[in-house]
């Protein structure tokens, strides 16, 4: 059991975390005409606007709320006064209401991709794989709080917090503190470590694209100049 | 004065006979692919009309181009940087396919494999989007065809705004006329504003606007950007296409395909130089109506000496000044002011630009009873209403348009004079403005259109554009990383896979 657990949450992760890396890299170098967000919405607008706003917006919060959650280290909380309960109140509201949010957008998104001919006819393997395998995280992630109400105190959450800071910081053995928990949260976090495999190969890529730089563009025009070819934001 | 030069186009519509080649000749190069059969770079529509995509100018509905702050300053009617990434999730103003038509095929196979049967097989239309039967096709390209439809819907088009509609549906007072359209591309696009990704630019040497197909994501924001909705999703590749005036002809001087093969010789190809620092200006006037002498007041006359000194020493081409002086585009919209932009109000300022067409004069003008204006007929007995017209090419002014069919009347009149009776009539001349050797020339250039007074366009300085040394021994134009398509037979380094997995035998 230590020892699978050791594999699972002890190199599994770095696995999960080269292929993201290094195949986004790959894949941008060699591929970049494959790199886009794959958007459907030309072929049908139903269900997609409710659905990809509620999702897209749902699981941005979450996003950011684990990564924040995750890895902002413990004694920065502690210094700010926040309490390990609070946090994880905090969590479990915030957090189930995104996830509430991201739910319903998804549920739209993946009965349009299932039922909707046009949708259904267009969608690789890839497509429809990596929506379902998003359901059933976002399942996965809401089935973990009745477990975590059951301990409000938040060292369960300080448990992955060490854990998830102890692989980016290379620690042996980190895996072990998180031996003992619900196995709600180890699906939750193979499949959440399982998706970053998969990422490269997906059209997940797009979230490495998001255009923020658009904001800082300088006017709005972009004029390919002479001599040498260079674009240049112009006006 | 930031002086660059742009290859622009004018379509002379007094001469489209509608005949749709340079759609097919288009689409045959460019878009017959899977994600693009919807897609027309080049499409000819029938005016009045809703035309394709449907209801395109109504840009209350599209939010196509730019509006005017209050401040003077011009955005993407879209919205601003900030609102059309808000909206990237799902794009509220992105037509849905149905608004051009679902592309479809027919049964063929089944006129030969149908088993012996009493009645005649068929071949029946199915949708190649979603590969399922369709019952019965609702809209397809050019479905306005010459007038088809009912007037009520036709009759939706935009252009009406102004016009007292309802007695141009009457079969004897009805009208027509043809729009063959494509990328305009314009001096101040909108899709290269509403771009978050930066994939679209203008080249500086020859005003091309091309989409870069590698660093388009899908954000989708060009196709509601661009106001004459000729940017295209293409639903296969995930990526955004449009047309690329032939710029792989052009670079070489030739004229873009659908000027090639265009029977009626209605189009022309030349260089227009025009003052890059008065864009904003330009597209920014209070008054729409201003927009279109606004743009002409930007294009700058290549006979100039000083203009010319100018633009030598900012590095333009001599080639290209040459050319500049013997474009026909520079003749038709500056000299002759026949040619006019489509829609300025968009403030995009277009440079694709449309000579009006003449129109049958109504009978009772006909039978000598009104409008005779000395030896012309008055172009507002025209059957294609003048305000039509204005709302097409000049934002309503109806002057210029006016103008413009005086002068395309007055042609024909000092020409009948001229060849019939064998009188040089510098009367008519005068009337509209023009010196008999001006219309020698107007005759010679619009009506003969002989091809090298067509296309006058310089070959391209090739160390002007991207750099062409880092894509020697490349593999040339492919629809992924040069030698791989992405989704193909060949493997990571080009070459064909000769097998599909390491212990395939035989």
């Amino acid at each position: 059991m230590q020892t699978l657990n050791s594999i699972v949450f002890g190199w599994y992760p770095y696995l999960c975390l080269t292929v993201f890396l290094f195949g986004s890299l790959v894949r941008f170098d060699r591929e970049q005409y494959t790199w886009r967000s794959g958007s459907s919405q030309l072929l049908r607008r139903r269900q997609l606007m409710w659905g990809s706003n509620l999702f897209h917006v749902g699981i941005l919060f979450i996003f950011f709320g684990h990564f924040v959650g995750l890895l902002t280290p413990i004694w920065v909380f502690d210094m700010l006064g926040v309490s390990h309960s609070f946090k994880q109140m905090l969590a479990i509201v915030a957090g189930g209401g995104a996830g509430l949010m991201c739910l319903i957008g998804i549920a739209l998104l993946a009965h349009r991709r299932l039922y909707d001919p046009r949708i259904r006819a267009n969608s690789s393997f890839g497509d429809t794989a990596i929506l379902l395998i998003l359901f059933a995280q976002l399942l996965l992630g809401l089935a973990t709080i009745p477990v975590s109400l059951g301990h409000l105190d938040g060292h369960e959450m300080v448990k992955f917090m060490g854990w998830a800071q102890g692989i980016l910081t290379l620690q042996p053995g980190i895996a072990a503190s998180i031996l003992d928990v619900s196995p709600v949260f180890k699906a939750h976090l193979v499949l959440g470590m399982t998706i970053f495999l998969l990422f490269p190969f997906t059209r997940l890529v797009h979230i490495w694209s998001a255009p923020v730089w658009y904001l800082g563009r300088r006017g709005y025009q972009v004029v390919r100049s002479r001599p040498n070819g260079t674009l240049q934001a112009a006006e | 004065m930031k002086i660059r030069a742009q290859i622009a186009m004018v379509l002379n519509l007094d001469k489209c006979i509608g005949c749709h080649t340079c759609s097919v000749t288009c689409k045959n190069v460019w878009t017959s692919r899977e994600g693009m059969e919807y897609a027309w770079f080049n499409n000819v529509e029938t005016k009045p009309g809703i035309g394709y995509p449907k209801d395109w100018e109504n840009q209350a509905r599209w939010k196509g181009g730019w509006k005017r702050n209050r401040n003077g300053s011009i955005q993407p009617r879209i919205g601003g940087k900030w609102r059309v990434l808000a909206n990237i999730f799902a794009n509220p103003d992105l037509p849905e396919i149905d608004d051009y038509y679902e592309p479809f095929t027919f049964d063929y196979p089944h006129l030969q494999q149908a088993p012996e049967q009493p009645a005649v097989p068929t071949a029946r239309p199915r949708s190649l989007v979603s590969g399922e039967r369709m019952e019965k096709i609702e809209w397809g390209p050019n479905w306005e065809e010459i007038l088809g439809g009912e007037f009520a819907k036709r009759s939706q088009d935009y252009n009406f705004d102004g016009v007292q509609k309802d007695i141009y549906g009457q079969f004897e007072n009805t009208f027509m006329m043809y729009l063959p359209r494509l990328c305009e591309h314009c001096l101040n696009p909108a899709c290269v504003a509403s771009c978050p990704s930066g994939a679209i630019y203008k080249r500086e040497e020859d005003g091309i606007v091309l989409i870069d197909q590698d660093k388009c994501r899908g954000w989708r924001m060009c196709v509601s950007g661009c106001p004459y909705k000729k940017i295209y999703y293409n639903w296969s590749s995930g990526k955004s296409e449009k047309c690329i005036f032939c710029y792989p002809r052009i670079e070489a001087g030739q004229p873009t395909v659908c000027s090639e093969t265009c029977v009626g010789r209605i189009r022309y190809l030349g260089v227009v130089l025009y003052d890059a620092d008065r864009i904003a200006d330009a597209a920014s006037r209070p008054d729409e109506r201003d927009l279109y002498q606004a743009q002409l007041d930007i294009f700058l006359d290549p006979k100039d000496p000083a203009i010319i000194a100018e633009a030598e020493r900012q590095g333009i081409p001599h080639a290209w000044l040459e050319a500049a002086k013997a474009s026909p585009i520079w003749k038709m919209a500056m000299e002759w002011k026949v040619a006019f932009p489509l829609h300025p109000e968009y403030r995009t300022l277009p440079m694709v630009w449309y000579v009006p067409p003449l129109s049958p004069i109504t009978s009772a003008a006909a039978a000598g009873k009104i409008g005779l204006d000395g030896e012309m007929p008055d172009v507002k007995s025209l059957r294609i209403p003048m305000r039509y017209l204005a709302n097409l090419l000049t934002a309503g002014d109806e002057r210029p348009v006016a103008l413009a069919l005086e002068r395309m009347l007055a042609m024909r009149a000092f020409m009948r004079a001229k060849t019939i009776d064998g009188v040089i009539d510098e009367v008519i001349a005068k009337q509209v403005g023009l010196t008999p050797a001006q219309i020698d020339e107007m005759y010679q250039i619009m009506a003969i259109a002989n091809y090298e007074d067509r296309f006058v366009i310089p070959t391209a300085h090739r160390e002007l554009g991207a750099d062409a040394f880092d894509i020697r021994g490349s593999c040339g134009f492919t629809f992924g990383n040069g030698c791989s398509g992405g989704e193909n037979e060949v493997n990571l380094f080009g070459a064909p896979r000769k097998a599909k997995n390491p212990m395939e035998m035989a």
